[in-house]
C-alpha cells in the first residue's frame, strides 16, 4: 500500500482581472472580471514509503499547487489524495502533525528568538515527548552542523544557516513525509551540497519520504532516481531520470583538444557540434557508436593532445524535454 | 501541551522579547497611555465647556468610558495576531504554515503577539473607573461590583468577536480594513455615552447589531441606579451582557467558513 | 523642468492607480467616515442642546466634523510604512540609490498618498454628508457650503497647506525613523497630532485659556485652522493670520527634515550603515 497517493488530482483557480492602465483601474471600481486558471489537470502518481522523488517542471507548471495539496492547506477542484491513509485537507491537524514542509526562501522560524528556542516552541506546539525531542534534537543537530547557531537569533543568521535551521525544524518532531519546496534555492554552493547529502542521508538511513520540487537540476542529478515532470498541470513524464535522459538525449559528446591545426576533422559515427581553435566537440549517439571506436578512429587521423567524454548537461536534457512537450513558463 | 499553556509559553516569549529592549517597551506603553488619556482630556474639556449631556453628568459618562476601555484594552492586548491577519498572514501567505501546524489557527493567532502596550490603554480605562467612583456618590454592593465586571466581559467577548471578523473579512480582501476600526474604535467612542442621547435607529443599531448598548449601556446604567433613563428595567443589565458572546460565537462560525474559504481558493 | 518633474509624476500616478484598485477598502473607508461622523455628530448636537452658545455654533462644529472626516487622509499619522519597512529590513540603502533627491522624493510620495488617499474620500463623503442629508431631511447634520466665496477661496489655499504641512511632517517622520533605525520612532505622531490639530475636539472648544498656544502650534494648521477658515470663524485678518502660521510650519518642517536628512546619510557614508 502505497504511503502517498494521488488519484486524477485537478486544481482551478478563479482569478481577478484588471485592466492596466488609469482608466482601467477606474473601471475595475465597479466591476471585475474574473479568468479560470487550470493549475493541474489530471494529475496521478504515487509514492512508496522511503521513497524519494524530484518533482519538476517550468514556473507555474504546478509543482507548488501540488505539495500545498498534499500537505493539506489546498482543496483540490477535483480528484483524490491520501497520504499515510488521510485525506490532507479533511483531516488537517492528524495529518499535519506527521509531516514536515520546507518552503525554500521562506521560514517558520521566529524571526527574533534564538534559533534553540523556536524549536522548543515547536517541541510544544507538536506535542513532543521532551525525552524523544532532546535525543532528536541532538541527531540533528549534529547532522546539520548547526550547534554554532542554536542560541542566535534567526534574523542574524545567513541564509545557508537560516535553511538548515528551518530543516532541523521540520524534522523535529519526526515526520514520515518530508516536502521540500525549492529548498537550494538562493543557496551558495557550500551548503547546497551540505543540504543534498543531509537529504541523501535522511531518506536513505532514516527511511524518511521525500518530495522535492526544484529548479536546480543538480539537485536532481545528486538525489532523485525517479523523476516526475509536470508541465502545465499536467504530467509529462513519471519515471527514472536515466531513462528520460536516453530518450530524450540519448547523444554524448567526445570533446577533443588537438595537438595542431586541424583541417576538416569529419570522421565516421560522430557528427561535429562545435570548434574552438583546437578544440572540437563530436556529437555521438550511444547506441550506434562505440565510444572507443570512434577514439581510435580519430586519434589514427590526427595527433591528439587531450579528450574527454561527457553526457549533455542537464540542463539541455530538460530543455529539449520541455521544448517536445511544449512546456513554458505559465 | 493544552491550548491555554501553549498559549502562555507563547505570552512568555513575547514578553521576553519586549523586555529586551524596556526603553523602547516603556515609550510604546507610555505613548499608549498619554494617547488615550488626552481623548479622556477631550472629554473632560466638552463637560468643562457644555457642564452636562442630556441629564448625564461627567463622572457617570466617565464610568461608561472606563468600562468600554477597558473591555477593550483586555481584547485589544490578545488579538493582535487577528488585527494582524491580513497583511501579516494572509497577504505574505504565511497563513500556510498557520495550518501546517497541528494546532487550531486561534491559538496560534492569540499567541502570535501579545499587544503589552496596551496595558497604557488599560491604565487609562482604570483610571477613568477610579475617576468616576471616586466623584459619584454611589453605593457599592457586591452585586454592583459583579455587574461592572459582567460588563466588562461582556464588552471583552464583543470586541474579541468583531476583530475576529475583521480577520475573517482578511479571506476575501487583503487589505487591512479600517471599516473595522470604525467598529472598534467607533464603537468605543459611541459606548462611553448613554444610548439614549442617540437617535433611535442608532441606539437599536447598537443594540440588536452590533450590541455595544447590551454590554455597556443597560449593565452601567442599572450599576447608577440609572436604569430609568434606559427604557428598560435594571434586570435587563444583568442578563444583556450575554449578547457579546453571541455575538462572538457567530463571529467564529464566520471564521470557520473563512479558512475553508481559504483553503479552496489558495494564497 | 519637466524632466526633472518625471519621476515624481509618475510616483503620483502609480499610486494612484494602486489605490484605484483596492476599491473594498475604498467603501470600507467611506463606510468607517460615515460612521465616526454620525457619532460625532449625535454626540455633538446632544452637548449643545443643553448650552447652545458656544465661541463655535452647532452647525460649524458639525461642518468642522464632517471636513475632518472627509479629509481624514491628510492627515500624517505615522511615517511612510514603505519607509519604515525599508528601514528595518536594511534596504533603505536603495533609497539613496536613486537618482533622485531623497528628501524631495519622499516629498512627493507623502504628496502622493495624501493627496490620492484624501481624494478617493472625500467624494463620496461629500456627497453623502453635504447633498444626501438635507435630501433625506437630516438638513441640521449636514455639512454646510463655505461661509462666503471668500472664505471658499481661502480655505482652498489652506487645505494646500495643510496638505503640504502633513507631508512635511511625515518626511520629518520618515527621516526620524531612518536615523533611530526604527519605526518606533514614528510613534510619537498620533500623540501629537490627535489632540493638537482639533480632531479630538475643535480647539475653538478647548478651555479658553490654552487659546494662544493651540493656534499656534504647528498641528493647528492640519485641521483646525483650514476648517476655521471655511466656515468664516477665521475670516480677514484672522485668516491670513492662520495660513501665514501654516507657512511657517511648512517651511521649519521642510527646514528641519532636509538638514536633518543631510546629517543621517553624511553619517552613513561615513559609517556604511
Amino acid at each position: 500500500m502505497a504511503q502517498i497517493t494521488v488519484e486524477n488530482l485537478g486544481k482551478i483557480y478563479r482569478i481577478a482581472a484588471r485592466d492596466p492602465g488609469l482608466a482601467g483601474a477606474f473601471r475595475g471600481l465597479f466591476r471585475r472580471r474574473h479568468r479560470e486558471i487550470v493549475a493541474l489537470d489530471q494529475v496521478s502518481f504515487s509514492l512508496e514509503k522511503g521513497e524519494l522523488l524530484g518533482f519538476i517542471g517550468p514556473n507555474g507548471a504546478g509543482k507548488s499547487t501540488t505539495i500545498k495539496i498534499l500537505s493539506g492547506i489546498l482543496r483540490p477542484s477535483s480528484g483524490r489524495c491520501e497520504v499515510g491513509g488521510l485525506v490532507p485537507w479533511e483531516q488537517r491537524v492528524q495529518h499535519v502533525a506527521r509531516i514536515g514542509v520546507v518552503f525554500g526562501q521562506r521560514t517558520q522560524l521566529w524571526w527574533d528568538l534564538p534559533v534553540v528556542e523556536s524549536f522548543e516552541l515547536l517541541r510544544d506546539i507538536y506535542r513532543v515527548d521532551a525525552v524523544r525531542f532532546a535525543k532528536t534534537l541532538e541527531r540533528l543537530v549534529d547532522m546539520l552542523k548547526i550547534a554554532p547557531i542554536l542560541d542566535t537569533p534567526l534574523r542574524q543568521l545567513s541564509l545557508g544557516q537560516r535553511m538548515r535551521a528551518e530543516i532541523a525544524a521540520a524534522l523535529l518532531h519526526q515526520p514520515q513525509v518530508l516536502f521540500l519546496d525549492e529548498p537550494t534555492i538562493g543557496l551558495d554552493a557550500v551548503s547546497k551540497l551540505a543540504l543534498r547529502e543531509f537529504v541523501k542521508e535522511l531518506n536513505r538511513n532514516e527511511g524518511v519520504t521525500v518530495l522535492l520540487t526544484t529548479h536546480d537540476m543538480h539537485d536532481i542529478e545528486a538525489l532523485a532516481k525517479r523523476v516526475i515532470i509536470i508541465g502545465h498541470g499536467k504530467v509529462l513524464r513519471d519515471s527514472s531520470f536515466e531513462a528520460m535522459r536516453n530518450e530524450v538525449l540519448g547523444e554524448r559528446r567526445l570533446i577533443v583538444d588537438f595537438a595542431g591545426d586541424v583541417g576538416d576533422v569529419a570522421v565516421e559515427g560522430a557528427q561535429v557540434r562545435a570548434r574552438d581553435g583546437r578544440t572540437v566537440e563530436f556529437a555521438f549517439d550511444r547506441a550506434s557508436t562505440a565510444v572507443h571506436a570512434l577514439i581510435a578512429r580519430i586519434a589514427a587521423a590526427h595527433e591528439v593532445e587531450d579528450m574527454r567524454v561527457e553526457d549533455p548537461k542537464i540542463e539541455e536534457v530538460i530543455a529539449r524535454f520541455y521544448a517536445m512537450h511544449g512546456a513554458v513558463d505559465a | 501541551m493544552g491550548e491555554f499553556a501553549l498559549i502562555l509559553r507563547y505570552v512568555r516569549n513575547c514578553l521576553r522579547a519586549q523586555m529586551l529592549y524596556p526603553t523602547a517597551f516603556m515609550i510604546r506603553l507610555v505613548t499608549q497611555f498619554t494617547v488615550t488619556i488626552v481623548e479622556f482630556g477631550g472629554l473632560w474639556a466638552l463637560f468643562a465647556r457644555f457642564g452636562h449631556v442630556r441629564g448625564w453628568t461627567f463622572p457617570e459618562i466617565a464610568l461608561f468610558y472606563g468600562v468600554v476601555s477597558t473591555a477593550f484594552s483586555l481584547v485589544d492586548m490578545s488579538t493582535r495576531g487577528f488585527d494582524m491577519f491580513g497583511p501579516q498572514f494572509v497577504k505574505t501567505g504565511d497563513f500556510d504554515r498557520v495550518l501546517l501546524r497541528p494546532r487550531p489557527a486561534t491559538t496560534q493567532l492569540v499567541g502570535f503577539e501579545f499587544g503589552f502596550t496596551s496595558i497604557g490603554r488599560l491604565a487609562q480605562g482604570l483610571v477613568a473607573v477610579v475617576v468616576a467612583i471616586a466623584l459619584l456618590d454611589i453605593d457599592w454592593t457586591a452585586a454592583k461590583v459583579a455587574l461592572l465586571l459582567w460588563s466588562v466581559a461582556g464588552g471583552a467577548a464583543l470586541f474579541a468577536g468583531i476583530l475576529i471578523l475583521q480577520a475573517t473579512l482578511a479571506f476575501w480582501t487583503v487589505e487591512s480594513l479600517e471599516i473595522v476600526n470604525a467598529i472598534t474604535y467607533g464603537g468605543v467612542e459611541a459606548a462611553q455615552y448613554p444610548l439614549d442621547i442617540y437617535a433611535s435607529w442608532f441606539r437599536k443599531f447598537l443594540i440588536y447589531v452590533v450590541p455595544l448598548g447590551c454590554v455597556v449601556y443597560f449593565p452601567v446604567a442599572a450599576v447608577l441606579g440609572r436604569s430609568d433613563m434606559t427604557g428598560m428595567g435594571a434586570w435587563f443589565g444583568t442578563v444583556s451582557p450575554l449578547a457579546g458572546f453571541a455575538f462572538l460565537a457567530l463571529a467564529f462560525f464566520a471564521w470557520g467558513r473563512g479558512i475553508g474559504h481559504y483553503t479552496s481558493t489558495g494564497s | 523642468m519637466s524632466t526633472l518633474a518625471l519621476p515624481y509624476l509618475a510616483i503620483l500616478r502609480a499610486r494612484f492607480v494602486l489605490m484605484l484598485q483596492y476599491r473594498a477598502a475604498a467603501f470600507a473607508g467611506f463606510v468607517t467616515q460615515c460612521w465616526w461622523g454620525v457619532i460625532k455628530v449625535m454626540v455633538l448636537a446632544a452637548f449643545y442642546a443643553g448650552h447652545p452658545h458656544q465661541p463655535i455654533t452647532l452647525a460649524q462644529a458639525i461642518t468642522y466634523t464632517w471636513l475632518g472626516q472627509g479629509l481624514l487622509g491628510l492627515l500624517p499619522w505615522n511615517a511612510d510604512p514603505e519607509i519604515s519597512e525599508a528601514v528595518e529590513s536594511g534596504n533603505i540603502a536603495y533609497e539613496r540609490l536613486r537618482p533622485v533627491d531623497t528628501h524631495s522624493l519622499w516629498f512627493a510620495r507623502a504628496i502622493a498618498q495624501k493627496a490620492g488617499g484624501t481624494a478617493l474620500r472625500i467624494l463620496p463623503m461629500f456627497i453623502a454628508a453635504a447633498v444626501v442629508l438635507p435630501l433625506i431631511g437630516l438638513g441640521e447634520w449636514s455639512w454646510r457650503m463655505p461661509a462666503t466665496a471668500d472664505a471658499a477661496a481661502l480655505f482652498a489655499v489652506s487645505i494646500t497647506l495643510a496638505l503640504l504641512l502633513s507631508s512635511a511632517f511625515v518626511v520629518l517622520l520618515n527621516v526620524a525613523v531612518t536615523a533611530l533605525k526604527t519605526r518606533r520612532a514614528a510613534n510619537i505622531a498620533a500623540t501629537l497630532v490627535n489632540p493638537l490639530s482639533g480632531m479630538i475636539i475643535p480647539l475653538a472648544l478647548a478651555p479658553t485659556w490654552a487659546q494662544g498656544f493651540l493656534f499656534w502650534q504647528p498641528f493647528a494648521g492640519l485641521v483646525d485652522i483650514p476648517y476655521r477658515i471655511y466656515f468664516g470663524n477665521l475670516a480677514g485678518a484672522a485668516a491670513l493670520e492662520g495660513i501665514a502660521a501654516q507657512v511657517l510650519w511648512v517651511a521649519l518642517f521642510m527646514l528641519a527634515g532636509r538638514w536633518w536628512l543631510a546629517d543621517v546619510w553624511a553619517r552613513v557614508d561615513t559609517q556604511g550603515s
